[in-house]
């Protein structure tokens, strides 16, 4: 990204994941949220004197998982480490994490930004823990006169996924946490609630004069909750630095925090008080040895990722549109896949489920899993306009039908008798009466105005409820007319 | 020396431990003593040698992901010099 | 007199109902309150708690149920070890008023073998120390003579047992914790393999080296809290899944053949000349029962006080990060955060523990990381491959377990000089393998103690030699002199 004409940006992230695991990473305590405050804590995660951590397995299969989706190299020995530093949301005054032997390194993942391609590194993913959540009275954290603290968050699994500085504009940083997100979604990782703080964002970014090699100096912005503040908070910093540096200022390395409401960014602190975190293997946990066989059998559940299934999807005849709208979300998309798998011709399954089953399930605030509406169903009310028993039009309302009572499409028409009039003997009846009702469009068609033929069809549609096949009537009322 | 009163200074800030000007002096000579005892250990050559982090070889000790109870509230914050509301209170959160 | 007894006497004298529990129990709280205000054993005394644990006892043998070897045992714990809703204050005042929420794994395994806990013992505060004078609270006395500590930091349990204040006791053994007031004050202390007991509930020194054990007034006895207190816990990731062996099976009198080895680095400078002779007559009783002695070598034990200080205060300075006046403990009133934080430690530490922050702090920073800390781990393994070496040779090793007897209140003022005098005692916990303290003998009028040094998990070995040493000697009958003028002396 090009910055005021001068500038290059330079980007890279680190996001801490929540692990979907149902305890905390080193004791039993659930990882539920929501409960009320430092009520999902024990002796262990609170830190008290005496208390020791023991790995929860899900946590490492998690990370390797991830890991593996990220085309990460697995490492065959891993370790904890201490990172001490002080803050009254972490239970020891240290956080357990992974320092010089992370349990995943040198990976990425492929981002497309307006039709280009580009692969971005990721250098390393590694476990740590969860600290507690500070809650302040007043304003702000540091005007507050007081502050509270509920460590039902402490202890909480995370996987620290740090991406190579590679990224170059917000779209692409967009693109990037798009798809990363996505690929945790799918392979079950996280839950990747944003809303819940499942997914955190530390952005780091730099400028460098356009055509400069050397980085700039960086700030890292901590603990960013959504994309929209992402993209915010970068065009905020990108501008900042901007403009320091056409000022003549330096640019400070430092800690910054976003404010939402402000909408900028604010120091927290510089780098050199920050750095010296004395980190040194945690004594109360042992090394993890991973060997092949355990990797092979995590790889061997992994799920088709979002990028295989969008290029099957295309192979199917789908637009690139299509085919990234529908993969989504996993859920979404093997809702596409088993309607597929029923017979379904993708392009019309794509229409359907991006459009009339995708508004219902948002105007009823629904998750596709939840769906009404299973696959199968849309699919066999497909096949009854295919097959010509039901118009489009009408198919419509049937799916809403469908969705409020949970009914199968042919139930649905057999009880309303919506079952398209395909019957030639039965139009015959209706046309004769139209054509009698209305002389003077009749004689209008004959003096060549063919819009009139148009009137009558509607008459015809009208009389039927909608329930006649159009395209019968058009070829009936022509060769009626021209009798 | 091996270690100056500026480092004894920010140490004790990484400890977050507040001393008193007696207690600068008395660990500045006190670690120094100490450390240049230590420094009989850089006349040992340990090249190639591994390090021991722990007194057993153990690995991959771990635990099965099943919740067990939490402790109550009043367990959790009997001990809490400040509570409120089921929460640790702390004073005013400062920048370090 | 009654408290003077063997667990496994008492247990005799319990289950022949030749007497209660209660009575025991109140024997022990008795003598308790006669004599601990002069010794200052205990921190905590449960008088209540074990009365009526005590008669709960009574009324299981009233039903004429088997009794467990320490059912009924009156018994206490270092005051490092949690004990759910007892105080458990490390001997430091920032835990002055912490009540654990749970109980240490030993602690449930104790109260599950039905033993009755008396109360909780005076100790080093964090159990940083050699003398137990670095308590917050008080100075516990040799009961040898008043004028000497009673070794650290396991000071209250060591006297505890030997005063015949509780029938046994549980100490912590970090760098001699348990071996060295063992010594000082003439009773048998166990520092099993680093990972042979739990360290689930031990409030932690450094992490990688602390281990709990047994002292105790007979070799018999050491391997019954052993049997109750040894194996495989789920709570502590260092723990080892071993076969838990009955320990009372090693008490064999008999170890001819066996081969021990002296190292000459446990004999030669730095120690007491008067202690190495004791030992030296020890090792001609244990020659004149069959052993197999000769003398080898452990070439880096110079090396190892340095490198346990340099580890074991690395670890203490980030295991002692949480107590920051938030949770638990004690708390300094600040306008912020960052002044509350510093002022509580520095209010609620000690100089001793503060000076150990101080120097593993510096030893982790930022530039000296691989000049000290990762150095002293490299060292750490090559004192470790001296053992793995020397038991190549040889089933034990021996050696004094302190340079020299105890000595008196205020004699080692300098820290370093502290230090200097673990060196029978941190190489051991830094190869992580098991030794013992016997009592040996006495010099001037003071206990010495033998150690034999094990493979890992090889504890019944040490057990064994133990055991027929003290088959044919008389040290552990001897008794300090305890009359009420002796107290009177002392106290003044
Ligand atoms: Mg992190
Ligand atoms: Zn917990």
């Amino acid at each position: 990204m090009v910055v005021a004409d001068r500038y290059e940006m330079v980007c890279g992230l680190e996001v801490h994941v929540e692990l979907q695991t149902k305890t905390k990473i080193f004791c039993g305590c659930t990882t539920e949220f929501g409960g009320e405050q430092n009520t999902h804590v024990c002796p262990v995660c609170l830190g008290m004197p005496g208390t020791l951590p023991v790995l929860n397995r899900e946590v490492v299969n998690y990370a390797i998982r991830a890991g593996l989706a990220l085309n990460c190299e697995i490492a065959d020995f891993s370790k904890f480490d201490r990172k001490n530093y002080y803050y009254p949301d972490l239970t020891k005054n240290y956080q357990t994490s992974q320092f010089d032997l992370p349990i995943c390194k040198n990976g990425g993942l492929e981002i497309e930004v307006d039709g280009v391609k580009k692969w971005i590194g990721i250098t390393r993913a590694h476990m740590e823990e969860d600290a507690g959540k500070l809650v302040h009275s007043g304003e702000t954290i540091t005007t507050s006169d007081a502050s509270s603290v509920d460590y039902n968050r402490a202890g909480v699994p995370l996987l620290e996924i740090v991406s190579e500085p590679d990224l170059r504009s917000i779209p692409e940083v967009l693109a990037y946490l798009e798809q990363l997100v996505q690929i945790l979604e799918y392979t079950g990782v996280s839950d990747c609630r944003m809303e819940q703080g499942s997914i955190r964002f530390d952005v780091n970014v730099s400028l460098r004069p356009i055509g400069s090699e050397a980085f700039g100096t960086r700030t890292e912005t901590k603990n960013l909750n959504s994309f929209s503040s992402v993209r915010r908070c970068m065009e905020y910093e990108v501008a900042r630095q901007a403009r320091a540096l056409d000022d003549g200022e330096e640019v400070i390395q430092e800690t910054r925090t976003w404010d939402e409401g402000r909408g900028i960014t604010l120091a927290l602190r510089s780098k050199e008080e920050a750095h010296d975190y004395r980190y040194f293997p945690e004594p109360d946990l042992v090394p993890i040895v991973i060997d092949r066989q355990w990797v092979e059998e995590i790889r061997k559940t992994l799920p088709e990722l979002p990028r295989e299934r969008r290029n099957r999807l295309q192979e199917l005849g789908l637009s690139a549109y299509d085919a990234a709208v529908v993969t989504q979300t996993k859920a979404m998309a093997d809702y596409f896949d088993q309607g597929l798998a029923q017979g379904a011709e993708a392009k019309s399954l794509a229409n359907w489920v991006m459009g009339d089953l995708t508004r219902l399930l948002n105007s009823n605030q629904c998750q596709i899993v939840d769906s009404p509406v299973s696959a199968q169903q849309l699919v066999e009310l497909i096949k009854l306009i295919d097959k010509g028993t039901l118009s489009g039009k009408i198919a419509k309302s049937v799916l809403e039908e469908m969705y409020a009572s949970g009914k199968d499409a042919e139930q649905i028409v057999k009880e309303k008798g919506l079952a398209q009039i395909s019957d030639e003997g039965a139009l015959q009846g209706i046309i004769d009466g139209v054509i009698a009702a209305n002389p003077q469009s009749v004689e209008d068609y004959h003096a060549g105005k063919e819009r009139a033929i148009g009137f009558l069809v509607g008459q015809i549609m009208k009389a039927t409820k909608g329930q006649a096949n159009p395209g019968l009537v058009n070829q009936l009322l022509k060769k009626k007319l021209s009798d | 020396m091996a270690i100056s009163r500026e480092d004894v200074i920010y140490v004790a800030g990484l400890a977050r431990l507040e001393l008193n000007e007696q207690e600068i002096q008395d660990y500045t000579q006190q670690l120094n003593s100490i450390l240049d005892y230590a420094a009989m250990l850089e006349h040992l050559d340990t090249e190639g040698v591994v390090p021991t982090a722990h007194a057993v070889p153990l690995h991959n000790v771990l635990r099965e992901d099943e919740v067990k109870p939490s402790i109550s509230h009043d367990k959790t914050l009997r001990n809490a010099p400040d509570a409120e509301e089921g929460f640790f209170r702390v004073p005013r959160i400062s920048l370090t | 007199m009654i408290f003077e007894k063997s667990i496994s006497e008492l247990h005799e004298l319990l289950a022949h109902k030749e007497v209660s529990a209660a009575e025991l129990t109140n024997a022990y709280l008795e003598r308790i309150r006669d004599l601990d205000q002069d010794l200052q054993a205990y921190l905590t005394v449960l008088e209540e708690d074990a009365q009526k644990l005590a008669s709960e006892i009574d009324q299981k043998i009233a039903r004429g149920e088997e009794l467990g070897a320490l059912e009924g045992i009156p018994m206490a714990m270092k005051d490092n070890m949690c004990t759910e809703g007892v105080r458990t204050t490390c001997a430091s005042q920032i835990l002055r008023e912490f009540y654990p929420p749970y109980d240490a794994t030993v602690t449930t395994r104790l109260r599950d073998a039905g033993s009755i806990l008396l109360g909780k013992l005076n100790m080093d505060e964090f159990a940083m120390g050699s003398s137990t004078e670095n308590s917050a609270y008080m100075k516990t006395r040799n009961p040898w003579n008043l004028d000497c500590v009673p070794g650290g930091s396991s000071g209250g349990a060591a006297v505890s047992v030997a005063a015949d204040l509780a029938a046994f006791s549980l100490g912590s053994d970090t760098g001699g914790s348990i071996r060295q007031p063992a010594a000082f004050c003439g009773v048998v202390g166990l520092k099993p393999t680093y990972g042979a007991v739990s360290r689930f509930g031990l409030i932690a020194y450094a992490s990688s080296l602390d281990q709990i054990g047994p002292l105790t007034k007979t070799v018999r006895d050491n391997a019954l809290v052993m049997n109750a207190i040894a194996g495989y816990d789920a709570m502590d990731s260092t723990s080892v899944r071993y076969d838990k062996p009955d320990y009372t099976k090693f008490l064999i009198n008999d170890i001819k053949g066996l081969k021990i080895g002296l190292p000459r680095e446990y004999f030669g400078e730095g120690i007491d000349p008067e202690v190495a002779k004791g030992i030296q007559k020890c090792v001609e009783t244990l020659r004149g029962l069959g052993a197999e002695v000769s003398e080898c070598s452990l070439p880096h034990t110079e090396y190892a006080i340095p490198a346990y200080y340099l580890i074991a205060t690395a670890e203490a300075s980030s295991n002692l990060a949480r107590y920051d006046g938030v949770r638990y403990g004690y708390r300094a009133e600040a306008s912020d955060v960052l002044g509350m934080f510093r002022k509580t430690r520095a209010e609620g530490f000690g100089q001793e523990v503060k000076r150990r922050i101080m120097l593993g702090t510096y030893a982790l920073s930022s530039g000296y990381y691989d000049a000290y800390y990762l150095k002293a781990q490299k060292v750490r393994t090559l004192i470790k491959q001296d053992f793995d070496q020397a038991f190549e040779k040889f089933d034990v090793l021996l050696g004094p377990a302190a340079p020299t007897p105890a000595f008196k209140f205020g004699e080692k003022s300098n820290p370093l000089t502290m230090y200097l005098s673990d060196i029978t005692t941190v190489p051991i916990n830094l190869a992580g393998i098991p030794a013992i303290s016997i009592p040996a003998g006495f010099v001037n009028g003071l206990p010495i103690g033998m150690q034999l040094m094990g493979k890992p998990f090889n504890e019944g070995t040490l057990y064994r030699v133990a055991y027929t040493f003290e088959q044919t000697t008389n040290y552990h009958t001897l008794k300090p002199n305890l009359s009420g003028e002796v107290l009177a002396r002392g106290s003044r």
